[in-house]
């Protein structure tokens, strides 16, 4: 059921669009930076003024610049489809008297979410690497500590970044799940679920609100960066991920709840 | 009949059966405590006019959403409760079928069949493939849904409930936006599937429908169940006609009048009224000993919509 559910959404033209678009941003990162030759150092978003001295980096930059909003809305696109899409089409329906089971269809939407929100970011970082080893050197690279590590090294910790990010968005992802369980027009999950990344980073700017800070979904998605200390610096991406394995808890049996109590009209 | 489907070995007898079922949405009863007896084996026709509340009883019968009040058996199975284990033996087309429009009509069966625990994955293809033929739907199977018609989406709607063996189909209107070529080939699939002995309840607002292909029937009206049983007894239900020809229709309506026909109606040479328990053979010899020439007297046949105009008192209109 899961690989059906997976195959159906990630052969989706939408989705493979999705997926082009994300892999854009590495491309044009990459490309602008060669034809301008980057920001000087220390300036720019973060890796961006390193994007030339070494692939690795060319990865981390984009993963940097995709993640306020491209990855986000891409998430939210999927979680506005996984059951408002369903209800819309009116497949919901017949989804259920097959019968697919309301816990077991939930459960099979949030692991194919959960997938997509990795393979969004994987997905960024090959293609990063790719355009990066096309344009840039690739040997051995200089952590943010000033160290050197091998290459080898440099690609493990990217790929890791990914997925890192990818589980950054599981917050965000279980958001759009619950909406999706509550609306039945994909658009309007889209639109609240985006906009909550949007209202969450604001606060996350505002001094005033500092108690809350700990607690918004998007206040560790910068994390990944300390990957590429040396040693690796765990101790916010192992807060990262606590705080997203507790949005998915609450946020998780806030749409269970609703969809198995739920009546489907559409 | 002798070759009884499995579903006629239901211990009840009934391939649906509820109590008192009811269905509020904020407080207006569209489905207001009815009780319908399915006969396993039957062809069921669920019969009442748009806005009588047939989708939405067909919505609860299959758990797509909550009853407010009632209880209800599905194959002898109480439902909610047992639907994982009893809805795989039950197809269901509601209210219009609804697919994926990017994806190819056999594309489709097969992800439904395997977001469901009803069918094997190794019989699949074949499943698929006989589903589709037995709706004349085999030539467009590699077609995207989107480019199908109206007539064809709803073919597609009765193949994903044929996919797998059921003993009993729940039918919304199946024959909705078709031509009357592919409704006279549905109304064929649905008797030769009746004949299987599969249970066939079938909703529809068309009188005729229901009079053609069912043996069974129920009437909705307001969210109640008005009568059910065979269409004999919705026929005996209803009240006779008699029509009358003669050189006096003013003179035939007053002897007719006096013998208790009731609802007298002129319409030039003819009187036409309603029976009301007065036997036609009287009326004959009121009206010749009343010096009435008679050139035809007959006592008419009662439609269904006849029958139902004198259950509800009124038209089969959309229901206010």
């Amino acid at each position: 059921m899961w690989l059906v559910e997976a195959r159906t959404v990630l052969g989706r033209a939408r989705v493979r669009v999705l997926l082009v678009v994300l892999a854009a941003v590495p491309v044009f990162l990459v490309v602008a930076v060669r034809l301008s030759g980057g920001p000087a150092a220390g300036n720019g978003p973060a890796f961006v003024d390193r994007v030339s001295h070494n692939a690795v980096f060319a990865a981390l930059a984009a993963l940097v610049v995709a993640m306020p909003f491209f990855i986000p809305l891409s998430v939210a696109v999927v979680a506005g489809d996984s059951i408002a899409g369903e209800s819309s089409l009116g497949t919901l329906r017949y989804l259920l008297v097959q019968p697919a089971g309301r816990t077991r269809l939930l459960l099979a939407k949030a692991v194919v979410l959960a997938l997509f929100c990795v393979v969004a970011a994987i997905d960024i970082v090959v293609v990063g690497l790719i355009a990066g080893i096309v344009l840039f050197p690739h040997g051995s690279v200089v952590t943010l500590s000033g160290t050197t590590i091998s290459f080898a090294d440099g690609v493990g910790r990217s790929l890791i970044a990914a997925v890192v990010v990818g589980a950054s968005m599981f917050g965000l992802a279980s958001i759009g799940l619950f909406v999706s369980t509550v609306s039945d027009a994909p658009i309007a999950v889209i639109a609240i679920t985006v906009g909550l990344v949007i209202v969450s980073g604001i606060l996350d700017s505002v001094s005033e609100v500092s108690f809350l800070h700990p607690w918004l979904f998007t206040h560790y998605w910068t994390a990944f960066y300390d990957l590429v200390r040396a040693p690796v610096y765990w101790h916010n991406i192992w807060k990262d991920l606590v705080l997203q394995a507790g949005y998915v808890a609450v946020f998780g049996a806030a749409a269970w709840a609703r969809m198995t109590s739920r009546d489907v009209l559409a | 009949m002798s070759g009884v489907a499995a579903g006629a070995a239901v211990a009840t007898g009934f391939a649906i059966e509820t109590r008192g079922l009811a269905k509020h949405f904020g407080g207006f009863p569209a489905v207001d405590g009815i009780d319908l007896a399915v006969p396993s084996g039957s062809t069921y026709g669920f019969l009442g006019p748009n806005g009588s509340g047939k989708t939405t009883t067909i919505r609860v019968l299959l758990g797509l959403v909550g009853a407010t009040a009632g209880t209800w058996t599905l194959l002898g199975e109480p439902m909610p409760q047992r639907a994982m284990s009893t809805l795989p033996r039950v197809g269901a087309l509601v209210e219009g079928p609804a697919f994926y429009p990017w994806l190819s009509g056999h594309d489709n069966l097969a992800r439904f069949d395997a977001m469901g625990p009803g069918g094997r994955s190794s019989t699949r293809a074949q499943r698929i493939a006989e589903a589709l033929a037995r709706v004349g739907l085999t030539a467009a199977a590699k077609k995207k849904y989107k480019a199908y018609s109206l007539g064809m989406r709803q073919r597609l709607g009765l193949a994903l409930a044929l996919i797998v063996p059921r003993q009993l189909l729940v039918l919304d209107e199946p024959t909705n936006g078709m031509d009357p070529q592919g409704t006279r080939e549905i109304r064929h699939l649905v008797r030769q599937l009746g004949a299987e002995g599969t249970t066939v309840f079938l909703s529809s607002h068309l009188l005729s429908e229901v009079e053609q292909i069912c043996s069974h029937v129920g009437v909705m009206h307001r969210g109640k169940l008005l009568m059910q049983g065979t269409l004999d007894d919705l026929r005996a239900n209803a009240n006779p006609k008699l029509r009358v020809e003669s050189d006096d229709p003013a003179r035939a309506a007053e002897v007719l009048s006096r013998m208790g026909v009731a609802d007298l109606d002129r319409q030039g040479a003819q009187v036409v009224g309603t029976l009301d328990g007065v036997l036609p053979e009287d009326c004959c010899r009121a009206l010749v000993e009343a010096g009435v020439a008679v050139r035809m007297l007959v006592k008419e046949q009662v439609s269904l919509e006849d029958a139902f105009v004198a259950m509800t008192g009124e038209g089969f209109d959309v229901a206010g």
